[in-house]
């Protein structure tokens, strides 16, 4: 495992938060994921290793929670809400634009690198619906000719960032 | 009846110009002074004021707060734990996203005052891994707390001290259920325990006595503490005191959040003042009042029968628009205030779309444990699917009826009613529209109308 000085420090900061090693099995894949962009399986065995566990209690994690994921995504990781409020209020639009715009499929790398497109549950912002996240940033309201804007600033390599949370 | 004032107690400051999230604008504003207050006190003191406030948890079961406490097992000998449910994931709902972001240091005044009051030394806050931000902000402020002796040990030059720490889950929903929270904290996948014996208030977190309060309610511990729980339970109205954060989504002109003395508003007065009523040309045709998976209400229908007030019984006739936006009385009316998101949908919604919606969301978020919930959220999305994008025979909505009526009070968790009540309350009001929608899915979808499954 090739990780980064600062994950390291991280990770052994974080460690000592939990009488019981095990609970840092999460903030581990947070941490390893962030680093790396993905949950390799020689990563499973390096954080099963660091915390005292079988592979299996590291991998029934990886499959089971939505947001690790076990092969690369895009440079820019848009994630659309699906669920309800944002739905009603063109949420379906707004991922198809996004797909269209970068010739992409659901949960594919697009070609030429530049995102991986996801419809995700409930991002909990429904009153500025349809919601979207580019990596850690929230973008509301979020309409197909928002969702065209964005995805011009992030083929032209330019910040998405509005700052709101 | 004109709507009345808000009354914004815990989001007094969400939004304003100027506001920051920082230690130093916090103190500004008077903060930590509840605190410093409350470590002079006898801990049992406090608990008796959160007692007498009444308050009812803020994350959809409105169990009350003080009883929570009291149940706590504080014999064992075992550390005792708070577990901050920060994982807000209802639909619908999106008050804690503010608190957190723009207010995090009245969630940790609320969290320490609860630890003072509960002799617990470390806490958990477990947020949901779509708010990143939301953690970071939080690390910030604990740390900024901590540097001016508000966290960590002896606090205030007492011999009182607590750790808070930051857990990020990571996008299941299920990790709001108490239980499977704490399973999730524990290291594993989140899967619900059985109660009994698993009551968290006796065997939580690591098989210790664990307290789990919602990131809202924990504010108002904040707020009792400063003004008492005998003033605190005169805000609202019996048995539904305090305030409560209103979170409107869908279709009205202004959805958004607002705080109201709890009941003192009505459901009219919510969507058609406050939220300026519904988008032009369109009208109201459903609300679903307290998170997705409180049961559906349909614009037009009565809901009568008897109720309490003060020590008399009187009879009430309600409609939609008529019902006071309590605990009790969405209860009365067969829903729920759940976690008080509230989802508008208009006569543009085809209520079979919305409910593929609701059942993909289900089947996705079930956890898989048992078989009644796993199968049958399954089985809903992909008959919800088929009609929308298949085949849509008339018999579909008897089929769905008795699928959901095979789950709820079959699960280890509340998971099971609440991926059966949307299915069940859909069939139950809006049954025509699905013995219908065979034929109405021959005609074009007017412009404009969004696809929902």
């Amino acid at each position: 495992m090739n990780l980064k000085a600062e994950t390291l420090s991280r990770i052994d900061e974080v460690i000592p938060h939990y009488p019981v090693k095990r609970s840092a099995a999460l903030p581990l894949l947070h941490l390893v994921q962030e680093d790396q962009g993905y949950v390799s399986s020689e990563a499973i065995e390096w954080i099963a290793e660091k915390l005292g566990l079988q592979p299996i209690n590291v991998y029934e994690l990886v499959t089971f929670y939505p947001m690790f994921r076990q092969k690369p995504i895009g440079r820019r990781h848009i994630k659309v809400c699906r669920t309800l409020s944002c739905a009603i209020m063109g949420g379906y639009r707004t991922c198809a634009e996004f797909q269209k715009q970068f010739e992409t499929r659901l949960g594919d790398v697009s070609p030429g690198g530049d995102v991986t497109v996801e419809f995700v549950e409930c991002l909990a912002s429904c009153g500025t619906a349809p919601v979207v996240m580019i990596d850690d940033e929230l973008h509301e309201r979020v309409d197909a000719a928002r969702a065209r804007e964005l995805s011009d600033k992030i083929k032209a390599g330019a910040p998405t960032d509005t700052g709101r949370r | 009846m004109p709507a009345p004032q808000q009354h914004r107690l815990i989001f007094r400051h969400i939004d304003e110009p100027g506001y920051s999230n920082d230690l130093a604008c916090y103190v500004r504003n008077g903060g930590y002074e509840v605190l410093r207050k409350a470590v002079q006190r006898k801990p049992e003191e406090l608990i008796d004021e959160v007692k007498k406030s009444g308050l009812r948890g803020r994350g959809g079961a409105g169990f009350p707060c003080g009883v929570k406490w009291t149940l706590v097992d504080r014999k064992s000998g075992k550390p005792i734990y708070l577990v901050v449910n920060a994982d807000e994931s209802e639909p619908g709902t999106f008050k804690d996203r503010y608190i957190i972001h723009q207010d995090p240091h009245q969630l940790i005044e609320g969290i320490m005052i609860t630890c003072f009051a509960n002799k617990v030394e470390r806490a958990f806050i477990y947020i949901r891994g779509e708010f990143p931000e939301g953690a970071r902000i939080l690390e910030k402020a604990i740390a900024e707390a901590r540097a001016a002796n508000l966290v960590g040990p002896g606090i205030l030059g007492t011999a009182y001290g607590c750790e808070i720490f930051v857990h990020r889950g990571a996008g299941a929903y299920i990790c709001g259920e108490e239980t499977g929270l704490i399973e999730s904290l524990e290291g594993k996948r989140p899967y619900p325990r059985i109660k009994p014996p698993y009551f968290p208030a006796v065997l939580g977190l690591y098989q210790c006595p664990t307290i789990v309060n919602n990131v809202e309610t924990l504010c108002h511990v904040k707020h009792i503490a400063d003004m008492g729980g005998e003033a605190y339970s005169k805000i609202g109205t019996p048995n539904n005191t305090g305030t409560r954060i209103l979170c409107v989504s869908g279709h009205v002109q202004r959805p958004g959040f607002y705080e109201f003395e709890v009941g003192k508003v009505t459901m009219g007065q919510l969507l058609n003042e406050v939220c300026g009523g519904p988008l032009p040309g369109r009208t109201f045709k459903a609300v679903i009042p307290g998170g997705s998976s409180a049961k559906v209400l349909k614009f037009g229908e009565r809901y009568k029968g008897k109720r309490k007030v003060g020590a008399d019984m009187v009879d009430y006739d309600w409609g939609v628009d008529d019902i006071p936006m309590d605990f009790d009385s969405l209860a009365m009316i067969g829903s729920m205030g759940g976690s008080g998101g509230v989802i508008v949908m208009d006569d543009s919604v085809s209520m079979v779309e919305a409910l593929g919606n609701i059942n993909a969301f289900y089947s996705h978020e079930s956890c898989g444990q048992c078989t009644p919930c796993r199968e049958g959220s399954l089985w809903m999305k992909k008959i919800t699917s088929r009609m929308v994008h298949g085949d849509a025979r008339p018999e579909d909505g008897a089929l769905l009826k008795s699928v959901a009526d095979q789950i709820a009070g079959r699960t280890i968790c509340a998971f099971g009613e609440a991926c059966a009540w949307p299915t069940q309350s859909f069939i139950a009001k809006f049954g025509d529209e699905f013995k219908a929608y065979p034929e109405a899915k021959k005609q074009p979808k007017p412009d404009g109308v969004p696809e929902l499954v």
